[in-house]
């Protein structure tokens, strides 16, 4: 094996770690997580000059080795424990070139850790537009490190940064502060108590208690030594915070200048706009509206296009392939299965292409700062605005956004609620039973089924709202409030990220949903094909007997078989058992395998009644033409009529219906009370209503 | 005086932010005595309050804002 080293990318949050990960790396990356944690962990080769190679981790943006969130606390675990497989050789500290000051406390915390680090200054692009310029030989030497200065947007610079890691033995390790200068006593005390160990890494883990504190890997016995009140530990961070603060401002008096006359207005005046009081509101609000719209309306027409060609390949396989159970189980079950989860690509790139401009070009802070008091009304912080627009994609990724919500209440709260936003694992049952109960027309030039759509994501919003006003009222936690958000400057997003973006999340989706997907429809299609008992096995002759006197066609006859036989197989005698608890929905037993089915995940739903609808079929049908010609056993009406399409519509809207996002509560909130109370609440919430609206309806 | 205190576009020199309420991340952003700060723009009802300290553009609530301590900047 080659020599590999392990080079961390570390730097406040904005400051471009991820497009000098992307630049590094390439497309060669693997996203995991943290163990126990839900936080993403990013990991990359890059291979540098002369065949050493460099595996690169992307660690979470963190403004300093104080943890004040779990995402923080990965980064400082990682560099307190040296025994960690990824510890650092090097540390890359990237920072950006218009924040340089603030980025450096950082970089001065990790030097003095004692690992060589490298100092990354990214945006060089946007020097001369800023009036900035920097003396990098003189900062070289006053930080004692080597310094790349980079444009990710522009290329320029990774060779040097890559020729810089490659050297990296030749960077001095001395720290640039003594910190024990703050409490000189204190410090005394811990050195001669612990003479092997590194004064300021004593120092951090102690300090840590006044911070997040969740450090997991004890790795002193430092009980004794926590001598100091938390205040006490606060007042000597503050201390050394301006500490660091002097250092890093003798360095950047003479190695850097601002030409202030330079400094644009366009931050200025784009915040003018976009944080008024009223613009700010209206503005948001378009952008909102645009997104539905272009995922209503452009994604349909590759929908329908992967609908009808997982139709005609169903078909096709059916004639190609030789007949037999194998060719069934292809045809019948996994095809039509797969097709309804592969419909869903266009609308989930659509969002995430949306969601990860929003958030790359820094309007997803303004939007914080809009929404902060207005959210705080109902119990929730300005930042469970962006879990509550991510859970338009999906709960799960949304779940771990609210992340950064420093509130643990108002954080809670947002997770509790965050699943009723309409998902776009919803969004095929929704258009699906919208396309077949709602009628064609317009209102103001709008169409009805556009409106009915639009209809359910306000309801999603305004259910999760309503339920963080009542959790508010309802949990009795007290935490203190704090909230800081920085406000980045305003960028074009870099396409290469946004794209590596679209393109793994979609495929996370696919790939997650489409195993369970996959693992349904295979046994749906052996419990719906095999049946015990005379029902079942002579369902031929039975028919035949039935029909003898109506003049039926041999192709009707067949069909006739074919449901008797569904009916009576294993699924069909599962569905007929649970029958009677949704009957009053308005839903048949076929409804009702779908529904079971997909509380494993919503997606389903289609690709469930897909699967069942297509046992024993050989035309070339779309599953929206199949489902329009049910009929309801009982009233015999169409089984997908006004008011039992109205009722699936809330039923779904309401009920709790995601194995992984449960999953995913659990991980995130440390218990699986929470997790289960969405269950039962949003689940019996879902049947309530659906219940009242088909008996009102019907 | 304080940071709430501020209007549109005023801006301070920060005397005393060593409250035990105000978060050491906002202190490490900046927030700390002899360093200047603007309020930008304020959000309906005075709260978020949008600042530039020390060159960190930042968003706090109006609560914490209130504890910084500041003397008005002379122009
Ligand atoms: N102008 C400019 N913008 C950049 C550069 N590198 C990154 N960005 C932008 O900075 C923002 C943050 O980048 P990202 O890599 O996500 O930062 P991270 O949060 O540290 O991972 C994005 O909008 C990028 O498009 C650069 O070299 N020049
Ligand atoms: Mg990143």
């Amino acid at each position: 094996m080659s020599k590999q080293i392990n080079v961390a990318l570390i730097g406040n949050p904005n400051t471009g770690k991820t497009s000098v990960f992307n630049a590094l790396t390439g497309l060669k990356q693997k996203v995991s997580n943290y163990p126990g944690t839900t936080v993403d962990k990013k990991e990359g080769v890059c291979k540098l000059p002369r065949g050493l190679k460099a595996h690169i981790i992307d660690l979470p943006g963190t403004y300093s080795l104080n943890a004040s969130s779990l995402d923080e606390n990965v980064v400082v675990e990682l560099l307190l424990n040296k025994t960690d497989k990824n510890y650092p050789d090097v540390a890359v500290i990237v920072t950006d070139v218009e924040n340089l000051k603030r980025n450096l406390l950082l970089f001065t915390q990790i030097k003095d850790l004692r690992i060589p680090t490298v100092l990354v200054i990214n945006m060089a692009d946007l020097m001369k537009r800023r009036g900035i310029s920097l003396n990098i030989p003189l900062l070289e030497e006053k930080l004692n490190t080597r310094i790349a200065l980079i444009s990710t947007r522009q290329n320029l610079g990774i060779d040097s940064l890559k020729e810089i890691i490659n050297n990296y033995k030749s960077i001095s390790t001395d720290p640039c502060l003594d910190t024990s200068r703050i409490d000189p006593e204190y410090f005394d005390n811990l050195k001669q108590a612990f003479p092997n160990q590194d004064l300021y890494k004593l120092w951090l883990v102690i300090s840590q208690d006044a911070n997040f504190g969740r450090m997991s890997r004890k790795t002193l016995d430092i009980e004794k030594f926590k001598t100091k009140s938390i205040s006490e530990l606060k007042r000597l961070q503050q201390k050394e915070t301006i500490k660091r603060y002097q250092f890093i401002n003798s360095v950047l008096k003479v190695g850097q200048t601002i030409d202030t006359t330079k400094a644009t207005g366009l931050r200025a005046r784009l915040d003018r706009i976009l944080t008024h009081k009223v613009w700010g509101y209206v503005i948001f609000f378009v952008i909102l509206l645009t997104i539905f719209q272009a995922i209503y309306d452009w994604a349909t027409v590759p929908m329908d296009f992967i609908d009808g060609a997982f139709a005609s390949l169903s078909h096709w396989l059916k004639t190609v392939l030789p007949a037999g159970i194998a060719t069934n189980l292809l045809a019948e079950g996994i095809v039509p299965g797969l097709g309804g989860i592969l419909i869903f690509i266009p609308q989930i790139a659509f969002l995430f292409l949306f969601i990860s401009v929003l958030e790359e070009s820094g309007y997803m802070s303004r939007v914080v700062f809009l929404m902060d008091r207005v959210m705080r009304r109902f119990g929730l912080s300005g930042k469970s605005v962006v879990p509550l627009i991510s859970g338009t994609a999906c709960a799960i990724p949304a779940v771990m956004a609210t992340r950064n919500i420093e509130n643990w209440k108002e954080r809670l709260i947002t997770i509790l609620v965050v699943p009723f936003t309409t998902c776009s694992a919803r969004l095929p049952v929704y258009l699906i039973i919208i396309a077949l109960v709602i009628p064609e027309g317009r209102f103001l030039g709008l169409s009805y089924q556009a409106l009915s759509l639009m209809f359910l994501y306000i309801l999603g919003f305004g259910s999760a709202v309503f339920s963080a006003f009542l959790l508010d009222k309802v949990l009795k936690i007290q935490r203190k409030s704090y909230f800081v958000i920085e406000m980045p400057n305003y960028k074009i997003p870099l396409f290469r990220n946004v794209l590596i973006t679209v393109v793994e999340k979609t495929k996370a989706f696919v790939f997650g949903a489409g195993k369970i997907i996959l693992a349904i429809s295979i046994i749906l299609f052996v419990l719906a094909s095999t049946g015990i008992g005379r029902q079942f096995n002579n369902a031929d002759y039975i028919v035949r007997m039935e029909v003898a006197g109506e003049n039926l066609s041999e192709e009707e006859i067949e069909t006739r078989i074919a449901s008797h036989k569904l009916e009576h197989s294993l699924i069909g005698v599962a569905g007929k058992a649970i029958e009677p608890v949704i009957q009053p929905l308005g839903y048949d037993w076929k409804i009702g395998i779908a529904i079971i089915c997909s509380f494993a995940a919503r997606e389903v739903f289609v690709g469930t009644l897909a699967t069942i609808y297509s046992v024993g079929q050989d035309d070339e049908d779309t599953i929206k033409n199949r489902m329009k010609k049910e009929i309801n056993p009982v009233s015999g009406v169409p089984l997908f009529n006004f008011a039992s399409g109205i009722s699936l519509l809330l039923f779904y809207a309401f009920a709790m219906q995601c194995m992984s996002t449960l999953a995913i509560v659990k991980k995130e909130t440390n218990s699986w009370l929470w997790p289960m109370a969405q269950l039962v609440f949003m689940t019996a919430l879902a049947y309530l209503v659906a219940l009242i609206v088909y008996q009102f309806l019907k | 005086m304080t940071v709430a205190d501020l209007k549109k576009g005023e801006s301070g020199i920060i005397t005393d932010s060593s409250s035990d309420e105000i978060p050491l991340k906002l202190l490490e952003m900046g927030c700390l005595p002899g360093n200047e700060v603007e309020l930008i723009q304020t959000a309906p009802f005075n709260d978020p309050l949008y600042l530039n300290i020390n060159g960190s553009h930042v968003a706090i609530r109006h609560r914490i804002a209130a504890l910084i301590q500041i003397e008005k900047a002379d122009e």
